[in-house]
């Protein structure tokens, strides 16, 4: 038709487009939807999510006929390659598991808006493009997509106060580091007289070292991302963010929007960022190794088990970056394996705090779990799996993504950090025994059962089935994630 | 003729000035400002850089920004009133549910 | 459109603007205070001199009803920034331009729709 585009550009963001279609049509199909029926709205999602899943498939298929290996779009502006495909299954499956635990939960809180669906078909919408950008306008525009819906959701329970609270910090927070990290990119742009991350790389490799102007775009682009994955010293909002959203918001942000930050990251320090790498290492390794340290130990003492899981997932940030520091195959395959694994273990973990909602329970303290094994054995001993996982025990799926980031640490002699590593998982399992103990060893408070909905039962089996899965059997998962790190490593 | 550096060190001190206002103030709608303060910055960085580099993206990119700016604020004005319903007042120090 | 010699000249008129624009309210001001007779009594310090004397501070509170209009204004008036280049090069972009923008304005509407059945336009 014209020199801009091709129709084959938009066939690569299909399933964006069917997602933010569906969301759009969930929104309008709400308006006519009595209050007792508003669960179609979650099946509209769901279909929605189904839709993108058949589209990416599709993509993928034909790829694979191709064997082009990776698709460029928009001039540059999207590549399509298999780092993009494997975290678009990661934010697809965590999606359609939120939609399904939304369904009760919003129900018992009375909250049942169609809005709740659409806004987290957009937030995926938005994820999907921050793995597939490849330019810094598309980055910031899809990040800013999927932060801003989860500000939304983050507040959706108008009427509760820690809600709008956590709302309120998150945004101040999001917006403050959204605005040093365009910043960074700004300089970014200064240097290299391009928008494109190839070109700014090749651009950066010509830099002299030590060029104050690249050390400044470093520090500001790190502290931003710090900010969005929730690293030390920017991690302040984390806690309170999982602690004041609404339960299932809480297990969708803590996965999804999770790894897609880290797609971020990772495409950021690697890509235009790779040539400086000397500048940022010790940058690195000093902020991983003060994100564990804080993580694991300020989560003993917590109360609450959404901000203990809170700490613990900014543990788990620092073991992710520590893969980015031996910066190696092994180290960037853990990195990938990590954040799958950690997506099915943390939303099994979420979805059983979910299940606590009871009528007049918020279920998010520790004490609140007491004397479950009695009540509903079932998600007792699920619980046990995921936390087990969690701490990366084998045979569960954590003990893979960990074992792959301290292999890459040795072989690149980070000896010192392993030890470290090694040394706070011990420190992790304290913590995790300790929601263990209150499960089987004390007496239920009370007598009211878990609400365990359909397609909390759903959501229950399959993360469970996954982590087990992809610890017992893990090859053809790790065979997908080395193709991952051949894209980044490109 | 304007040295490109003069709009670049302005752009930074804006930029510094919005980061400061961010930490010292106390006010949620003047921290809010402080953000805008700390985009625009940003904005005339890009402008700047993108006519001295003859190149347009930049430009581009600060469309986006706007918007953004936009979106953000929609947002932030609505999560402000919904705070401002349940506390009546609109002092950070006030929304401490939450220790951190 | 980018060019390089950029000539602070041509700024001249808007400094001689805003000089003059500063001195003339602070040069009327002065005159006056200095040409008028000063008896200063309670009635005409208030506000008004005749009717209803005022009931508290006018620095109060707005119904949320504007901040709503005002959120809704923000998010509908910066649409404008994509439709001006549109407009500027509609010939150029031609039909595919057009397509693009209909499709952006198709979401706008999709949004004023929602808001409108939700009621947030209805002045209570």
């Amino acid at each position: 038709m014209n020199e801009y585009f091709t129709p084959g550009d938009f066939l690569v963001l299909k399933p964006v487009i069917l997602l933010v279609l569906f969301g759009m049509g969930v929104m309008l199909t709400d308006l006519l939807l009595e209050k007792h029926n508003k669960y179609f709205n979650a099946v509209t999602a769901l279909v929605g999510v189904g839709f993108a899943s058949v589209a990416m498939w599709m993509i993928q298929s034909q790829m694979n006929r191709d064997g082009a290996g990776v698709y460029e779009a928009f001039r540059g502006a999207i590549v399509l390659d298999s780092f993009s495909i494997f975290f678009t299954w990661i934010f697809l499956i965590s999606t359609a598991i939120t939609i399904i635990i939304s369904i009760r939960y919003l129900e018992i809180e009375e909250e049942n808006h169609g809005e709740h669906y659409a806004i987290i078909l957009f937030a995926t919408a938005g994820m999907i493009l921050l793995a597939t950008g490849m330019d810094l306008i598309t980055l910031f525009v899809s990040l800013e997509l999927m932060v801003i819906s989860i500000y939304i959701l983050t507040g959706f329970l108008k009427r509760d106060r820690r809600s709008n609270e956590a709302a309120l910090k998150y945004l101040l927070l999001g917006a403050f580091s959204s605005g040093i990290l365009a910043y960074g990119m700004s300089l970014l742009y200064g240097i290299s007289n391009s928008t494109n991350l190839v070109e700014i790389q090749s651009k950066l490799a010509q830099r002299p070292a030590g060029d104050p102007l690249v050390m400044m775009a470093v520090v500001t682009l790190a502290a931003g991302l710090f900010f969005k994955i929730g690293a030390v010293p920017f991690h302040q909002w984390l806690p309170d963010v999982y602690e004041g959203a609404p339960h299932p918001t809480t297990a969708f942000m803590s996965v999804g929007p999770k790894a897609a930050a880290f797609a971020l990251f990772l495409r950021i320090f690697m890509v235009p960022l790779g040539p400086v790498r000397d500048q940022w290492l010790p940058l690195l390794i000093g902020v991983s190794i003060a994100t564990m340290t804080l993580g694991n130990l300020a989560a003993i003492s917590q109360s609450n088990i959404k901000r203990l899981l809170g700490y613990s997932a900014i543990s788990h940030v620092g073991y992710l970056m520590l893969g980015l520091v031996s910066g190696n195959d092994t180290g960037l395959k853990g990195i990938s394996i990590y954040l799958l694994v950690y997506a099915f273990m943390n939303l099994g973990a979420f979805t059983v705090i979910v299940a606590m909602r009871r009528r007049d329970l918020i279920g998010d303290e520790i004490d609140d779990m007491a004397g479950l094994m009695y009540k509903s054995p079932t998600a007792a001993v699920l619980m046990v799996i995921f936390l087990l996982s969690l701490a990366g025990i084998p045979p569960t799926a954590g003990f893979l993504g960990k074992y792959f980031i301290f292999l890459s640490l040795l072989e690149t002699g980070h000896y010192t950090l392993a030890v470290i590593a090694v040394l706070y998982v011990a420190v992790a399992l304290y913590y995790y025994f300790r929601i263990v103990s209150v499960m089987f060893m004390r007496e239920p408070i009370d007598k009211e059962l878990p609400s365990m909905s359909p397609g909390i039962r759903v959501a229950l089996g399959v993360t469970a089935a996954m982590t087990l899965i992809i610890g017992i059997y893990p090859n053809p998962f790790i065979e997908f994630a080395n193709r991952t790190v051949l894209a980044v490593m490109r | 003729m304007v040295p490109i550096s003069y709009f670049l060190v302005l752009a930074a001190i804006l930029f510094v000035l919005g980061v400061a206002g961010f930490l010292f103030k106390r006010n949620i709608v003047t921290i809010f400002m402080s953000i805008e303060l700390m985009l625009n910055a940003v904005n005339l960085t890009f402008v700047a850089l993108s006519y001295h580099l003859r190149e347009l993206n930049g430009q581009i990119f600060v469309f986006f920004v706007m918007v953004v700016a936009a979106a953000e604020a929609a947002v932030g004005l609505a999560i402000i009133i919904t705070v401002f319903k349940h506390r009546e007042s609109l002092n950070v120090d006030n929304v401490d549910l939450m220790k951190l | 459109m980018i060019g390089g010699d950029y000539v602070p000249s041509n700024y001249i008129p808007v400094v001689i603007f805003i000089v003059i624009a500063t001195l003339f309210p602070i040069v009327t001001l002065l005159v006056a205070k200095l040409v008028r007779p000063s008896t200063p009594e309670p009635d005409k310090l208030g506000p008004y001199e005749c009717g209803i004397d005022p009931q508290m501070e006018s620095r109060g509170r707005y119904t949320v009803r504007y901040y709503i209009i005002a959120i809704l204004f923000v998010i509908f008036d910066v649409e404008t920034i994509f439709l001006f280049p549109w407009a500027v090069q509609f010939k150029v972009l031609g039909l595919f331009g057009l397509i693009e923008m209909l499709v952006f304005l198709g979401i706008l509407i999709v949004g004023y729709v929602w808001v409108y059945k939700k009621g947030a336009l209805e002045w209570v």
